[in-house]
Protein backbone atom coordinates (compact mmCIF):
# COMPACT_ATOMS: atom_id res chain seq x y z
CA UNK A 1 0.00 0.00 0.00
CA UNK A 2 1.21 3.50 -0.82
CA UNK A 3 0.22 6.37 1.42
CA UNK A 4 0.78 10.06 0.80
CA UNK A 5 0.02 13.20 2.75
CA UNK A 6 1.26 16.35 4.43
CA UNK A 7 3.13 15.92 7.71
CA UNK A 8 1.26 17.05 10.80
CA UNK A 9 3.89 17.21 13.55
CA UNK A 10 3.03 16.57 17.19
CA UNK A 11 5.06 16.17 20.38
CA UNK A 12 5.51 13.25 22.75
CA UNK A 13 2.87 11.52 24.92
CA UNK A 14 -0.09 12.39 22.71
CA UNK A 15 -2.76 10.65 24.76
CA UNK A 16 -6.09 9.14 23.76
CA UNK A 17 -7.98 11.95 25.52
CA UNK A 18 -6.36 14.33 23.03
CA UNK A 19 -6.93 12.05 20.05
CA UNK A 20 -10.61 11.72 20.93
CA UNK A 21 -11.93 13.26 24.20
CA UNK A 22 -13.96 10.84 26.34
CA UNK A 23 -17.10 12.97 26.19
CA UNK A 24 -17.55 11.87 22.55
CA UNK A 25 -17.34 8.13 23.24
CA UNK A 26 -21.03 7.54 22.77
CA UNK A 27 -20.59 6.38 19.20
CA UNK A 28 -18.25 4.25 17.08
CA UNK A 29 -19.18 6.19 13.93
CA UNK A 30 -15.92 7.21 12.22
CA UNK A 31 -17.33 10.40 10.64
CA UNK A 32 -18.84 11.57 13.91
CA UNK A 33 -15.67 10.85 15.90
CA UNK A 34 -13.50 12.45 13.22
CA UNK A 35 -15.04 15.89 13.82
CA UNK A 36 -13.58 15.93 17.33
CA UNK A 37 -10.28 14.22 16.57
CA UNK A 38 -7.33 16.02 18.24
CA UNK A 39 -9.73 18.76 19.32
CA UNK A 40 -7.92 19.73 22.56
CA UNK A 41 -4.65 20.11 20.63
CA UNK A 42 -5.94 21.83 17.51
CA UNK A 43 -9.66 22.46 16.95
CA UNK A 44 -8.91 22.89 13.23
CA UNK A 45 -7.18 19.50 12.97
CA UNK A 46 -10.03 17.96 11.01
CA UNK A 47 -9.89 20.69 8.36
CA UNK A 48 -6.14 20.38 8.14
CA UNK A 49 -6.00 16.64 7.47
CA UNK A 50 -9.28 15.86 5.80
CA UNK A 51 -7.65 15.66 2.39
CA UNK A 52 -5.01 13.28 3.69
CA UNK A 53 -2.43 13.81 6.37
CA UNK A 54 0.34 11.89 8.04
CA UNK A 55 0.89 12.40 11.74
CA UNK A 56 4.55 12.58 12.66
CA UNK A 57 4.93 12.18 16.41
CA UNK A 58 7.60 11.93 19.07
CA UNK A 59 7.59 9.12 21.69
CA UNK A 60 4.65 7.25 23.25
CA UNK A 61 1.91 8.18 20.76
CA UNK A 62 -1.52 6.99 21.87
CA UNK A 63 -0.85 6.57 25.58
CA UNK A 64 -3.76 6.35 27.96
CA UNK A 65 -7.01 4.53 27.50
CA UNK A 66 -7.88 1.44 25.47
CA UNK A 67 -10.50 3.25 23.40
CA UNK A 68 -10.53 1.96 19.86
CA UNK A 69 -12.30 5.20 19.02
CA UNK A 70 -8.79 6.74 18.80
CA UNK A 71 -7.58 4.98 15.62
CA UNK A 72 -11.15 5.09 14.26
CA UNK A 73 -11.26 8.88 14.71
CA UNK A 74 -7.84 9.34 13.09
CA UNK A 75 -8.79 7.22 10.10
CA UNK A 76 -12.14 8.92 9.84
CA UNK A 77 -10.47 12.34 9.85
CA UNK A 78 -8.36 11.37 6.87
CA UNK A 79 -5.09 10.49 8.56
CA UNK A 80 -3.37 8.03 6.27
CA UNK A 81 -0.68 6.89 8.69
CA UNK A 82 1.10 7.73 11.92
CA UNK A 83 4.88 7.76 12.06
CA UNK A 84 6.19 7.94 15.63
CA UNK A 85 9.34 7.32 17.62
CA UNK A 86 7.30 4.88 19.70
CA UNK A 87 3.69 3.88 20.32
CA UNK A 88 1.84 3.06 23.51
CA UNK A 89 1.03 -0.64 23.41
CA UNK A 90 -2.78 -0.69 23.45
CA UNK A 91 -2.89 1.96 20.74
CA UNK A 92 -0.46 -0.16 18.71
CA UNK A 93 -2.79 -3.18 18.90
CA UNK A 94 -5.86 -1.11 18.15
CA UNK A 95 -4.24 0.54 15.13
CA UNK A 96 -3.29 -2.86 13.70
CA UNK A 97 -6.81 -4.17 14.34
CA UNK A 98 -8.42 -1.09 12.79
CA UNK A 99 -6.12 -1.06 9.79
CA UNK A 100 -4.54 2.32 10.57
CA UNK A 101 -0.99 2.08 9.21
CA UNK A 102 1.63 2.91 11.85
CA UNK A 103 5.40 3.11 11.54
CA UNK A 104 8.19 3.49 14.07
CA UNK A 105 11.19 5.54 13.01
CA UNK A 106 13.18 7.97 15.12
CA UNK A 107 15.19 9.15 12.08
CA UNK A 108 12.11 9.92 10.02
CA UNK A 109 10.43 11.81 12.88
CA UNK A 110 13.56 13.87 13.49
CA UNK A 111 14.02 14.71 9.80
CA UNK A 112 10.48 15.39 8.60
CA UNK A 113 9.31 18.98 9.06
CA UNK A 114 5.72 20.12 9.55
CA UNK A 115 3.98 20.47 6.21
CA UNK A 116 6.45 18.31 4.27
CA UNK A 117 4.94 15.99 1.68
CA UNK A 118 5.47 12.45 2.90
CA UNK A 119 5.09 9.21 0.95
CA UNK A 120 5.09 5.78 2.57
CA UNK A 121 5.29 2.39 0.90
CA UNK A 122 4.04 -0.06 3.52
CA UNK A 123 5.27 -3.09 1.58
CA UNK A 124 8.89 -2.01 1.27
CA UNK A 125 8.82 -0.17 4.59
CA UNK A 126 10.23 3.02 3.08
CA UNK A 127 9.21 6.50 4.17
CA UNK A 128 10.07 9.29 1.73
CA UNK A 129 10.14 12.95 2.62
CA UNK A 130 9.13 14.14 -0.85
CA UNK A 131 9.87 17.76 0.08
CA UNK A 132 13.52 17.16 1.00
CA UNK A 133 14.14 13.95 -0.96
CA UNK A 134 15.29 12.05 2.13
CA UNK A 135 14.38 8.37 2.61
CA UNK A 136 14.01 6.25 5.75
CA UNK A 137 13.61 2.53 6.23
CA UNK A 138 11.38 1.15 8.96
CA UNK A 139 11.48 -2.29 10.56
CA UNK A 140 8.70 -4.60 9.41
CA UNK A 141 6.06 -6.08 11.73
CA UNK A 142 6.53 -9.60 13.13
CA UNK A 143 5.16 -12.29 10.75
CA UNK A 144 2.18 -12.99 12.96
CA UNK A 145 1.00 -9.39 12.83
CA UNK A 146 1.53 -9.28 9.09
CA UNK A 147 -0.69 -12.37 8.90
CA UNK A 148 -3.44 -10.53 10.76
CA UNK A 149 -3.08 -7.45 8.59
CA UNK A 150 -3.06 -9.54 5.40
CA UNK A 151 -6.16 -11.44 6.51
CA UNK A 152 -7.89 -8.04 6.60
CA UNK A 153 -7.66 -7.41 10.33
CA UNK A 154 -8.20 -9.41 13.48
CA UNK A 155 -11.89 -10.14 12.96
CA UNK A 156 -11.38 -11.54 9.47
CA UNK A 157 -8.44 -13.53 10.81
CA UNK A 158 -10.58 -14.86 13.67
CA UNK A 159 -13.44 -15.71 11.29
CA UNK A 160 -11.06 -17.83 9.22
CA UNK A 161 -9.70 -19.55 12.30
CA UNK A 162 -13.13 -20.30 13.73
CA UNK A 163 -14.25 -21.66 10.36
CA UNK A 164 -11.26 -23.98 10.08
CA UNK A 165 -11.69 -25.27 13.61
CA UNK A 166 -15.35 -25.82 12.83
CA UNK A 167 -17.41 -26.75 15.84
CA UNK A 168 -15.45 -25.95 18.94
CA UNK A 169 -16.64 -27.17 22.31
CA UNK A 170 -18.86 -24.53 23.80
CA UNK A 171 -20.37 -24.18 27.16
CA UNK B 1 14.99 -22.28 33.33
CA UNK B 2 14.00 -19.38 35.54
CA UNK B 3 10.93 -17.30 34.80
CA UNK B 4 9.19 -14.25 36.25
CA UNK B 5 5.66 -14.50 37.62
CA UNK B 6 4.35 -12.79 34.47
CA UNK B 7 6.16 -15.25 32.19
CA UNK B 8 4.90 -18.20 34.25
CA UNK B 9 1.25 -17.14 34.04
CA UNK B 10 1.52 -16.55 30.29
CA UNK B 11 3.30 -19.89 29.76
CA UNK B 12 0.64 -21.73 31.78
CA UNK B 13 -2.11 -20.19 29.63
CA UNK B 14 -0.22 -20.84 26.41
CA UNK B 15 0.18 -24.53 27.27
CA UNK B 16 3.93 -24.07 27.27
CA UNK B 17 6.73 -25.07 29.62
CA UNK B 18 8.44 -21.78 29.08
CA UNK B 19 8.08 -18.45 27.33
CA UNK B 20 10.61 -15.69 26.69
CA UNK B 21 10.21 -11.93 26.47
CA UNK B 22 9.52 -10.84 22.91
CA UNK B 23 7.78 -14.07 21.85
CA UNK B 24 4.28 -13.82 20.43
CA UNK B 25 2.05 -16.46 21.98
CA UNK B 26 -1.57 -17.47 21.86
CA UNK B 27 -3.12 -17.79 25.32
CA UNK B 28 -6.37 -19.02 26.83
CA UNK B 29 -8.09 -16.36 28.88
CA UNK B 30 -9.89 -16.75 32.19
CA UNK B 31 -12.01 -13.62 31.79
CA UNK B 32 -12.86 -11.09 29.06
CA UNK B 33 -14.14 -7.78 30.40
CA UNK B 34 -15.73 -4.74 28.81
CA UNK B 35 -17.86 -1.74 29.81
CA UNK B 36 -20.58 0.52 28.43
CA UNK B 37 -18.24 2.48 26.18
CA UNK B 38 -16.03 -0.34 24.88
CA UNK B 39 -18.56 -3.22 24.74
CA UNK B 40 -20.61 -1.67 21.90
CA UNK B 41 -17.59 -1.85 19.59
CA UNK B 42 -16.80 -5.38 20.75
CA UNK B 43 -20.38 -6.54 20.21
CA UNK B 44 -20.43 -5.02 16.73
CA UNK B 45 -17.18 -6.81 15.80
CA UNK B 46 -18.21 -10.05 17.55
CA UNK B 47 -21.19 -10.23 15.19
CA UNK B 48 -18.75 -10.37 12.26
CA UNK B 49 -16.76 -13.35 13.58
CA UNK B 50 -19.34 -15.89 12.46
CA UNK B 51 -19.71 -17.15 16.02
CA UNK B 52 -23.18 -17.02 17.57
CA UNK B 53 -22.38 -17.57 21.21
CA UNK B 54 -19.58 -16.27 23.37
CA UNK B 55 -16.97 -18.91 24.26
CA UNK B 56 -18.13 -19.18 27.87
CA UNK B 57 -21.01 -17.20 29.30
CA UNK B 58 -19.42 -17.29 32.76
CA UNK B 59 -16.19 -15.76 31.53
CA UNK B 60 -17.43 -12.81 29.52
CA UNK B 61 -18.02 -9.95 31.95
CA UNK B 62 -19.71 -6.65 31.13
CA UNK B 63 -19.93 -3.80 33.61
CA UNK B 64 -21.72 -0.64 32.47
CA UNK B 65 -19.87 1.82 34.70
CA UNK B 66 -18.47 4.73 32.67
CA UNK B 67 -21.44 6.89 31.66
CA UNK B 68 -23.96 5.16 33.93
CA UNK B 69 -26.47 5.75 35.43
CA UNK B 70 -27.01 6.97 31.89
CA UNK B 71 -25.81 10.54 31.50
CA UNK B 72 -27.68 11.31 28.26
CA UNK B 73 -29.67 9.70 25.46
CA UNK B 74 -26.65 8.50 23.50
CA UNK B 75 -25.12 6.77 26.50
CA UNK B 76 -28.53 5.32 27.37
CA UNK B 77 -28.66 3.80 23.91
CA UNK B 78 -25.19 2.32 24.26
CA UNK B 79 -26.12 0.89 27.67
CA UNK B 80 -29.28 -0.58 26.17
CA UNK B 81 -27.40 -2.28 23.36
CA UNK B 82 -24.96 -3.78 25.87
CA UNK B 83 -27.79 -4.94 28.14
CA UNK B 84 -29.59 -6.64 25.26
CA UNK B 85 -26.42 -8.44 24.19
CA UNK B 86 -25.78 -9.59 27.78
CA UNK B 87 -29.30 -10.94 28.05
CA UNK B 88 -29.26 -12.59 24.63
CA UNK B 89 -25.95 -14.29 25.48
CA UNK B 90 -27.20 -15.15 28.97
CA UNK B 91 -24.05 -13.71 30.51
CA UNK B 92 -23.69 -14.69 34.16
CA UNK B 93 -21.63 -11.64 34.93
CA UNK B 94 -23.48 -8.64 33.57
CA UNK B 95 -24.09 -6.09 36.30
CA UNK B 96 -27.07 -3.78 36.08
CA UNK B 97 -27.43 -0.56 38.09
CA UNK B 98 -27.92 -1.79 41.63
CA UNK B 99 -25.24 -4.45 41.33
CA UNK B 100 -22.92 -2.39 39.16
CA UNK B 101 -19.74 -0.86 40.55
CA UNK B 102 -16.57 0.44 38.92
CA UNK B 103 -15.37 -2.65 37.07
CA UNK B 104 -11.86 -2.85 38.52
CA UNK B 105 -13.13 -2.58 42.07
CA UNK B 106 -16.09 -4.87 41.42
CA UNK B 107 -14.39 -7.90 39.87
CA UNK B 108 -11.91 -8.54 42.70
CA UNK B 109 -14.61 -7.82 45.28
CA UNK B 110 -16.82 -10.54 43.77
CA UNK B 111 -13.95 -13.01 43.59
CA UNK B 112 -14.10 -13.12 39.79
CA UNK B 113 -10.32 -12.77 39.45
CA UNK B 114 -7.93 -15.01 41.38
CA UNK B 115 -4.15 -15.32 41.65
CA UNK B 116 -2.59 -16.90 38.57
CA UNK B 117 -5.51 -15.95 36.30
CA UNK B 118 -5.06 -14.37 32.89
CA UNK B 119 -7.57 -11.60 32.27
CA UNK B 120 -8.03 -9.21 29.38
CA UNK B 121 -10.34 -6.24 29.33
CA UNK B 122 -11.39 -3.53 26.92
CA UNK B 123 -10.32 -0.92 29.43
CA UNK B 124 -6.77 0.21 30.02
CA UNK B 125 -7.02 -0.08 33.81
CA UNK B 126 -7.63 -3.82 33.55
CA UNK B 127 -4.05 -4.07 34.85
CA UNK B 128 -5.53 -3.49 38.34
CA UNK B 129 -5.95 -7.25 38.98
CA UNK B 130 -2.17 -7.64 39.09
CA UNK B 131 -2.73 -6.72 42.73
CA UNK B 132 -4.04 -10.27 43.18
CA UNK B 133 -1.05 -11.90 41.50
CA UNK B 134 -2.96 -12.31 38.24
CA UNK B 135 -1.79 -11.30 34.75
CA UNK B 136 -4.25 -8.77 33.43
CA UNK B 137 -3.99 -6.22 30.68
CA UNK B 138 -6.07 -3.78 28.66
CA UNK B 139 -6.89 -4.09 24.96
CA UNK B 140 -9.30 -2.59 22.47
CA UNK B 141 -12.82 -3.60 21.54
CA UNK B 142 -11.81 -5.65 18.51
CA UNK B 143 -9.28 -7.69 20.48
CA UNK B 144 -12.02 -8.29 22.99
CA UNK B 145 -14.48 -9.34 20.28
CA UNK B 146 -12.07 -11.98 19.03
CA UNK B 147 -11.48 -13.19 22.59
CA UNK B 148 -15.23 -13.39 23.27
CA UNK B 149 -15.51 -15.62 20.21
CA UNK B 150 -12.54 -17.91 20.79
CA UNK B 151 -11.60 -17.67 24.48
CA UNK B 152 -8.10 -16.83 23.34
CA UNK B 153 -5.93 -13.87 22.51
CA UNK B 154 -2.39 -13.21 21.33
CA UNK B 155 0.20 -11.60 23.54
CA UNK B 156 3.74 -10.47 23.12
CA UNK B 157 5.52 -11.76 26.23
CA UNK B 158 6.72 -8.62 28.03
CA UNK B 159 10.11 -8.24 29.64
CA UNK B 160 9.85 -7.34 33.31
CA UNK B 161 11.01 -4.52 35.54
CA UNK B 162 11.37 -5.40 39.20
CA UNK B 163 10.54 -2.62 41.62
CA UNK B 164 11.58 -3.27 45.19
CA UNK B 165 10.31 -1.07 47.99
CA UNK B 166 11.46 -1.73 51.51
CA UNK B 167 10.78 -0.07 54.82
CA UNK B 168 7.95 1.58 56.65
CA UNK B 169 5.69 4.12 55.01
CA UNK B 170 5.20 7.56 56.48
CA UNK B 171 1.82 8.50 57.98
CA UNK B 172 -1.02 8.86 55.42
CA UNK B 173 1.09 7.50 52.55
CA UNK B 174 -0.70 4.77 50.59
CA UNK B 175 -0.34 2.78 47.38
CA UNK B 176 -1.34 5.81 45.31
CA UNK B 177 1.66 7.80 46.54
CA UNK B 178 3.95 4.85 45.82
CA UNK B 179 2.81 4.51 42.22
CA UNK B 180 2.80 8.28 41.55
CA UNK B 181 6.32 8.41 42.97
CA UNK B 182 7.47 5.56 40.71
CA UNK B 183 5.85 7.06 37.60
CA UNK B 184 7.53 10.35 38.54
CA UNK B 185 10.85 8.51 38.56
CA UNK B 186 10.51 6.49 35.34
CA UNK B 187 8.10 8.59 33.26
CA UNK B 188 4.87 7.84 31.40
CA UNK B 189 6.64 5.47 29.02
CA UNK B 190 9.20 4.23 31.54
CA UNK B 191 7.73 0.73 31.45
CA UNK B 192 6.47 0.73 27.86
CA UNK B 193 5.39 -2.81 26.80
CA UNK B 194 6.84 -4.17 30.05
CA UNK B 195 5.61 -5.95 33.17
CA UNK B 196 6.04 -4.01 36.41
CA UNK B 197 6.61 -6.44 39.24
CA UNK B 198 6.46 -5.02 42.76
CA UNK B 199 7.99 -6.57 45.86
CA UNK B 200 9.70 -5.73 49.14
CA UNK B 201 8.74 -5.38 52.77
CA UNK B 202 6.68 -2.25 52.08
CA UNK B 203 4.61 -4.05 49.46
CA UNK B 204 4.19 -7.02 51.83
CA UNK B 205 2.70 -4.71 54.44
CA UNK B 206 0.16 -3.13 52.07
CA UNK B 207 -3.59 -3.77 52.12
CA UNK B 208 -5.22 -5.24 49.02
CA UNK B 209 -6.77 -1.83 48.37
CA UNK B 210 -3.34 -0.18 48.14
CA UNK B 211 -2.01 -3.03 46.00
CA UNK B 212 -4.88 -2.49 43.55
CA UNK B 213 -4.09 1.25 43.42
CA UNK B 214 -0.47 0.50 42.52
CA UNK B 215 -1.19 -2.06 39.79
CA UNK B 216 -4.06 0.08 38.48
CA UNK B 217 -1.64 2.77 37.38
CA UNK B 218 0.98 0.50 35.76
CA UNK B 219 -0.58 1.63 32.46
CA UNK B 220 0.29 5.24 33.30
CA UNK B 221 3.95 4.23 33.04
CA UNK B 222 3.18 2.52 29.73
CA UNK B 223 3.28 -0.90 31.39
CA UNK B 224 1.53 -3.93 29.98
CA UNK B 225 0.72 -5.18 33.46
CA UNK B 226 1.56 -4.55 37.08
CA UNK B 227 1.87 -7.53 39.37
CA UNK B 228 2.32 -8.40 43.03
CA UNK B 229 2.69 -12.08 43.89
CA UNK B 230 -0.05 -13.46 46.11
CA UNK B 231 0.74 -13.78 49.81
CA UNK B 232 -1.22 -14.36 53.00
CA UNK B 233 -3.01 -11.00 52.60
CA UNK B 234 -4.12 -12.05 49.10
CA UNK B 235 -5.15 -15.53 50.14
CA UNK B 236 -7.26 -14.23 52.96
CA UNK B 237 -8.89 -11.67 50.60
CA UNK B 238 -9.83 -14.24 47.96
CA UNK B 239 -10.88 -17.00 50.38
CA UNK B 240 -13.74 -14.77 51.54
CA UNK B 241 -14.87 -14.28 47.97
CA UNK B 242 -14.41 -17.42 45.93
CA UNK B 243 -14.29 -21.19 46.24
CA UNK B 244 -12.73 -21.66 42.80
CA UNK B 245 -9.36 -23.43 42.80
CA UNK B 246 -6.43 -21.31 41.65
CA UNK B 247 -2.71 -21.68 41.02
CA UNK B 248 -0.60 -18.87 42.42
CA UNK B 249 2.80 -18.19 40.85
CA UNK B 250 5.96 -16.55 42.11
CA UNK B 251 9.06 -15.41 40.24
CA UNK B 252 12.07 -17.73 40.30
CA UNK B 253 15.23 -16.54 42.03
CA UNK B 254 17.17 -16.49 38.80
CA UNK B 255 14.49 -14.82 36.67
CA UNK B 256 15.75 -12.10 34.35
CA UNK B 257 14.71 -8.48 34.56
CA UNK B 258 15.17 -5.62 32.15
CA UNK B 259 16.05 -3.53 35.18
CA UNK B 260 15.69 -3.57 38.95
CA UNK B 261 14.68 -0.40 40.78
CA UNK B 262 15.04 -0.09 44.54
CA UNK B 263 13.38 2.50 46.74
CA UNK B 264 13.11 3.09 50.42
CA UNK B 265 9.62 3.72 51.79
CA UNK B 266 11.02 6.46 54.02
CA UNK B 267 11.83 8.47 50.88
CA UNK B 268 8.28 8.35 49.54
CA UNK B 269 6.25 11.31 50.77
CA UNK B 270 2.66 12.17 49.87
CA UNK B 271 2.59 12.88 46.13
CA UNK B 272 0.72 15.25 43.83
CA UNK B 273 0.93 14.85 40.05
CA UNK B 274 0.62 18.21 38.30
CA UNK B 275 -1.09 18.69 34.93
CA UNK B 276 -0.92 17.22 32.36
CA UNK B 277 0.87 13.95 32.95
CA UNK B 278 0.84 11.46 35.83
CA UNK B 279 4.64 11.63 35.75
CA UNK B 280 4.65 15.28 36.88
CA UNK B 281 4.68 14.06 40.47
CA UNK B 282 5.89 16.33 43.27
CA UNK B 283 6.22 15.82 47.00
CA UNK B 284 3.46 17.51 48.92
CA UNK B 285 5.92 19.91 50.58
CA UNK B 286 7.03 21.34 47.25
CA UNK B 287 3.56 21.91 45.80
CA UNK B 288 3.22 25.58 46.78
CA UNK B 289 -0.09 27.45 46.70
CA UNK B 290 -2.51 25.74 44.34
CA UNK B 291 -6.14 26.65 44.85
CA UNK B 292 -8.78 24.24 43.55
CA UNK B 293 -12.48 24.38 42.68
CA UNK B 294 -13.30 20.71 43.09
CA UNK B 295 -12.06 17.60 44.87
CA UNK B 296 -13.03 14.12 43.66
CA UNK B 297 -12.47 11.04 45.80
CA UNK B 298 -13.29 7.88 43.89
CA UNK B 299 -12.45 5.92 40.69
CA UNK B 300 -10.95 2.49 40.01
CA UNK B 301 -7.75 3.82 41.56
CA UNK B 302 -9.03 5.13 44.89
CA UNK B 303 -12.73 4.50 45.44
CA UNK B 304 -12.26 1.63 47.88
CA UNK B 305 -13.06 1.43 51.58
CA UNK B 306 -9.50 2.19 52.70
CA UNK B 307 -9.64 5.43 50.69
CA UNK B 308 -12.99 6.45 52.11
CA UNK B 309 -11.87 5.70 55.67
CA UNK B 310 -8.78 7.84 55.24
CA UNK B 311 -10.86 10.68 53.83
CA UNK B 312 -13.34 10.39 56.70
CA UNK B 313 -10.58 10.52 59.30
CA UNK B 314 -9.43 13.85 57.90
CA UNK B 315 -12.91 15.26 57.28
CA UNK B 316 -14.34 14.36 60.69
CA UNK B 317 -15.61 17.49 62.46
CA UNK B 318 -14.24 19.64 59.62
CA UNK B 319 -15.92 21.66 56.91
CA UNK B 320 -15.13 21.74 53.24
CA UNK B 321 -13.69 25.18 52.44
CA UNK B 322 -16.18 27.70 51.12
CA UNK B 323 -16.70 27.40 47.38
CA UNK B 324 -15.07 23.96 47.07
CA UNK B 325 -17.11 21.11 45.62
CA UNK B 326 -16.25 17.79 47.26
CA UNK B 327 -17.57 14.76 45.36
CA UNK B 328 -17.10 11.33 46.89
CA UNK B 329 -17.83 8.25 44.79
CA UNK B 330 -17.63 4.83 46.47
CA UNK B 331 -16.54 2.40 43.76
CA UNK B 332 -19.10 -0.36 44.33
CA UNK B 333 -22.43 -0.94 46.04
CA UNK B 334 -20.73 -3.07 48.72
CA UNK B 335 -18.21 -0.31 49.45
CA UNK B 336 -21.06 2.21 49.45
CA UNK B 337 -23.01 0.17 51.98
CA UNK B 338 -19.98 -0.49 54.14
CA UNK B 339 -19.06 3.19 54.21
CA UNK B 340 -22.65 4.07 55.06
CA UNK B 341 -22.78 1.51 57.87
CA UNK B 342 -19.49 2.72 59.28
CA UNK B 343 -20.95 6.22 59.50
CA UNK B 344 -18.59 7.70 56.91
CA UNK B 345 -21.44 9.29 54.95
CA UNK B 346 -22.45 11.33 57.98
CA UNK B 347 -18.92 12.67 58.15
CA UNK B 348 -18.83 13.46 54.41
CA UNK B 349 -22.23 15.12 54.37
CA UNK B 350 -21.68 17.06 57.60
CA UNK B 351 -18.42 18.33 56.13
CA UNK B 352 -20.31 19.63 53.11
CA UNK B 353 -19.42 16.95 50.57
CA UNK B 354 -21.73 14.92 48.34
CA UNK B 355 -21.80 11.14 47.97
CA UNK B 356 -22.56 9.66 44.56
CA UNK B 357 -23.68 6.27 43.38
CA UNK B 358 -20.80 4.23 41.86
CA UNK B 359 -19.65 5.47 38.44
CA UNK B 360 -16.42 6.32 36.62
CA UNK B 361 -18.18 9.63 35.92
CA UNK B 362 -15.89 12.63 36.35
CA UNK B 363 -12.61 10.70 36.02
CA UNK B 364 -12.96 10.80 32.24
CA UNK B 365 -15.08 13.93 32.04
CA UNK B 366 -18.27 11.90 31.65
CA UNK B 367 -20.65 13.28 34.24
CA UNK B 368 -20.98 13.88 38.02
CA UNK B 369 -18.42 16.66 38.17
CA UNK B 370 -17.26 17.83 34.74
CA UNK B 371 -15.00 20.92 34.82
CA UNK B 372 -15.53 24.26 33.07
CA UNK B 373 -12.77 26.22 31.33
CA UNK B 374 -10.28 27.58 33.83
CA UNK B 375 -11.40 25.27 36.63
CA UNK B 376 -9.08 23.11 38.60
CA UNK B 377 -9.67 19.82 40.40
CA UNK B 378 -7.63 17.66 42.69
CA UNK B 379 -8.71 14.05 42.24
CA UNK B 380 -7.79 10.59 43.43
CA UNK B 381 -8.27 9.41 39.84
CA UNK B 382 -5.54 8.18 37.49
CA UNK B 383 -5.14 10.62 34.59
CA UNK B 384 -4.56 14.34 34.42
CA UNK B 385 -4.32 14.66 30.65
CA UNK B 386 -5.49 17.84 28.90
CA UNK B 387 -9.29 17.97 29.15
CA UNK B 388 -9.54 14.68 31.00
CA UNK B 389 -12.21 15.91 33.44
CA UNK B 390 -13.96 18.31 31.12
CA UNK B 391 -12.98 21.49 29.26
CA UNK B 392 -9.59 21.45 27.57
CA UNK B 393 -8.64 24.52 29.59
CA UNK B 394 -9.36 22.86 32.92
CA UNK B 395 -6.74 21.19 35.09
CA UNK B 396 -6.53 17.97 37.10
CA UNK B 397 -4.05 17.30 39.90
CA UNK B 398 -3.71 13.68 41.05
CA UNK B 399 -3.19 12.54 44.62
CA UNK B 400 -4.21 9.95 47.18
CA UNK B 401 -7.23 10.17 49.49
CA UNK B 402 -5.42 11.90 52.38
CA UNK B 403 -4.24 14.84 50.29
CA UNK B 404 -7.64 14.99 48.60
CA UNK B 405 -9.53 15.28 51.88
CA UNK B 406 -7.05 17.79 53.32
CA UNK B 407 -7.32 19.83 50.12
CA UNK B 408 -11.11 19.94 50.34
CA UNK B 409 -10.81 21.41 53.84
CA UNK B 410 -8.03 23.87 52.99
CA UNK B 411 -9.40 24.97 49.60
CA UNK B 412 -5.92 24.59 48.18
CA UNK B 413 -3.67 21.57 47.81
CA UNK B 414 -2.71 20.59 51.34
CA UNK B 415 -1.36 17.77 53.44
CA UNK B 416 -3.32 16.30 56.34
Amino acid sequence: MKIQGKAFKVGRDIDTDIIIPAQYLTTFDAKELAKHCMEPLDPKFYDKVKDGGIIVAEENFGCGSSREHAPIALKGAGVGAVVAKSFARIFFRNAVNMGLPIFESTEAVDAIAAGDDVGIDSETGVIDDLTTGESFEVASFPDFLTEIIEAGGLIAYTRERVKSENGKNRK
Amino acid sequence: MSMTITEKIIAAHAGREKVQPGELVNVKIDLALSNDITAPGAIQEFAKTGVDEVFDRDKVVIVPDHFTPNRDIKSAEQAKMVREFAHAQKLTNYFEIGQMGIEHALLPELGLVLPGDLVIGADSHTCTYGGLGAFSTGMGSTDLAAAMATGETWLRVPSSIKIIIDGQLQPWVTGKDIILFIIGQIGVDGALYQAMEFEGTTIDSLSMDSRFSICNMAIEAGGKNGIIAADETTRSYVSERSTRAYTPFVSDGGAEYERVLKYSAEDIDLQVAFPHLPSNAKEINSVGDVEVDQVVIGSCTNGRIEDLRIAAKILADKKVASGIRLIIIPATQAIYKQAMNEGLFNIFIDAGGVVSTPTCGPCLGGHMGVLAAGERALATTNRNFVGRMGHKDSEVYLAGPAVAAATAVAGKIAKP
